[in-house]
């Protein structure tokens, strides 16, 4: 019990001046842990070479009015469409407002001819149908994902189906009337 | 007659007192291991899945030793290893199709358990780590599927990988870093392999864990209360020589497949070289994924899908908790047992969804299917715990045989 006694006399100061050093001191390891897995993680995003290949040139001046064209751009497939009067007229005469991504037609693209759009389903990723002739072109006339049914209109925007948005527009620039530059 | 023990005997206990190897593996599937002596065929399926994992890792190390983990020559070192490779068929064909009765093998597992309430008190743990071992398992059969590079490969990685894009805020970060690109590429294919030959490895911990965890309680049975000690009888030779009997019976299956329907279920498309540019008309992952894939597409909203895929398996942890029923065994148990069987069915007809294109028929059964999957764990559970009255217990494990059956 002497025993007992004798350690009770130990000053409670020191006591939580150990703990503060207790606790320090597995935060900073802690923080210190933590800190060295970034770059870890990090190393498990796009490379340097991969980031590199990131832009594209093609040339417009063979498609003709009313068709398409695929380009590969980082991997994915960018559509290229040389839209028709009807088809403008079409994606612009609808109330854009309502839609379940609301864009107009006039933000989408830079020439009102040429509709360009990153051509993965904004689902799952899926490359929706419609580019080909053959394809169909779903309920709105743009492009259908069969993956699992999203349908998009004449300026690739989502009118129905899972996809939560629209094809996305990538970066792109006319370098003359026929010639772009993607990314 | 000396009592002296003979040198090779006195060598074996002087190894086991410095590491105790022999006496531990008799502990844990030996003769040292006490089992309840009622334990039916369905108890045979965790050894079982036990032999595919080995089988699995076995002609997986052996299939590496061949394989090109490279988009340009991914497809064709699979095609090397068939047509090529000494033998190259039959292990890829073993390894393929051991995927599949992987599942086949713990599914009937986890339905065993669903059935005699392996998961409840004091069972819980080792009920978590056998999701866990789930979850891993499709994680690698995911991967694996992935590494021969043909169109289903790329389009179910890419489907399935863009499942992450619906984590609002940084879902798209998250997805560029799980393909170290801006699609699913070379950097991701890479990434998979590698993966793909680590988590087996891991999986064996966590097997480790999980027979560890059973042990602490020991074997449920098919009448689900607990086995007194004169009810029990050594694991080794009684339950070795009935799980040999089912690996007899197992390998028979497994090899049938193997030798005469080595493809029946892969999908045809796969042996077309991964195209990014164009999507296969009919996108369906493995058969295994199908019931959970079919939950995805039950619904139109992205992340909604994407939360009741994932939450159809972690609901699985909760289970102990919301099945309120102290009683383990189904066959006390007139109204869950009734429920076990509806579920099952649900299960198989969202398998069946989804397979088939979301519209129309398997569309409106895929959503039935969705609801009553739920339904069940989130309220029947709950429910018929309280209002259902358990047909009267036996004493003892024996009392049932003694008397009359307790079916
Ligand atoms: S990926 Fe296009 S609808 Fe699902």
């Amino acid at each position: 019990m002497a025993d007992a006694a004798e350690n009770q006399t130990v000053p409670t100061e020191d006591e939580s001046r150990r703990d503060f050093l207790l606790h320090a001191t597995v935060a900073t390891g802690a923080v210190g842990v933590a800190m060295s897995m970034w770059p870890l993680i990090n190393s498990m995003n796009p490379a340097a070479d991969t980031l590199a290949l990131s832009s594209v040139e093609a040339s417009l001046a063979g498609l003709e009015e009313g068709q398409a064209i695929t380009i590969s751009w980082r991997g994915k497939p960018v559509f290229v469409r040389y839209r028709t009067a009807a088809e403008i007229e079409g994606a612009r005469s609808e109330r854009w407002q309502d839609m379940p991504d609301p864009q107009s037609d006039e933000e989408r693209v830079q020439n009102e001819k040429y509709l360009i759009v990153i051509g993965v389903c904004t689902h799952l990723g899926c490359i929706p149908l419609g580019q080909k002739t053959t394809e169909t072109r779903g309920d709105y006339g743009g492009y259908f994902c069969p993956c699992h049914g999203s349908h998009y209109d004449l300026s690739a925007r989502i009118r129905r189906g899972p996809a939560p948005t629209n094809l996305e527009v990538p970066e792109y620039t006319f370098l003359s009337e026929t010639n772009i530059r993607i990314g | 007659m000396s009592t002296e023990k003979g040198w090779g005997m006195r060598a074996f206990d002087w190894f086991e007192e410095r590491l105790p190897i022999v006496s531990f593996i008799d502990n844990s599937v030996g003769s040292k291991y006490p089992a309840p002596k009622n334990l039916n065929y369905f108890w045979n399926f965790g050894a079982l899945a036990g032999l595919v994992l080995v089988i699995m890792i076995v002609t997986g190390i052996l299939l590496a030793m061949s394989y090109t983990p490279h988009v340009d020559h991914a497809f064709q070192s699979v095609e090397r290893i068939m047509r090529d490779v000494n033998s190259g068929w039959l292990l890829r064909y073993m390894h393929a199709n051991g995927a599949s009765f992987f599942f086949i093998v713990v599914y009937i597992h986890i339905f065993r358990g669903l059935y005699y309430g392996s998961y409840k008190s004091p069972r819980e743990v080792l009920w978590w780590l056998g999701i866990i071992i789930m979850l891993l398992m499709m994680a690698t059969a995911f991967m694996g599927y992935v590494l021969p590079w043909g169109q289903m490969s790329f389009w179910g990685a890419t489907v399935i990988t863009n499942l992450f894009s619906a984590v609002p805020l940084i879902g798209d970060k998250i997805v560029t870093l799980l393909w170290g690109g801006f699609s699913v590429d070379n950097a991701t294919l890479n990434r998979f392999f590698a993966l793909h030959y680590l988590l087996p490895f891991v999986l064996v911990g966590v097997v480790v864990l999980h027979i560890w965890a059973l042990h602490i309680p020991g074997s449920n049975n098919p009448v689900g209360i607990d086995a007194a000690p004169q009810d029990k009888i050594p694991f080794h030779p009684y339950y070795t020589v009935k799980d040999m009997f089912g690996v007899g019976v197992f390998l028979l299956a497994y090899f049938t497949v193997v030798f005469w329907f080595p493809n029946i279920m892969g999908h045809t498309d796969n042996y077309i070289p991964a195209n990014p540019l164009s999507t296969p008309a009919h996108i369906v992952p493995e058969w295994y994924f199908l019931p959970f894939y079919a939950i995805l597409r039950s619904i139109d909203d992205k992340l909604t899908g994407v939360i009741l895929m994932f939450g159809s398996i972690l609901i699985l942890f909760v289970l102990p908790w919301l099945d309120t029923s102290r009683v383990r065994s189904a066959s006390f148990r007139p109204i869950y047992k009734v429920l076990f069987w509806v579920f099952l069915i649900d299960c198989v007809v969202l398998t069946w969804c989804g397979a088939q294109v979301a519209e129309g028929l398997p569309l409106i059964l895929s959503r039935v299917g969705t609801f009553w999957y739920f339904f069940h764990f989130l309220v029947l559970l709950p429910v018929i715990g309280w209002i259902e009255t358990p047909k009267p217990l036996p004493i003892s494990i024996s009392t049932p045989v003694v008397a009359k059956p307790a079916e």
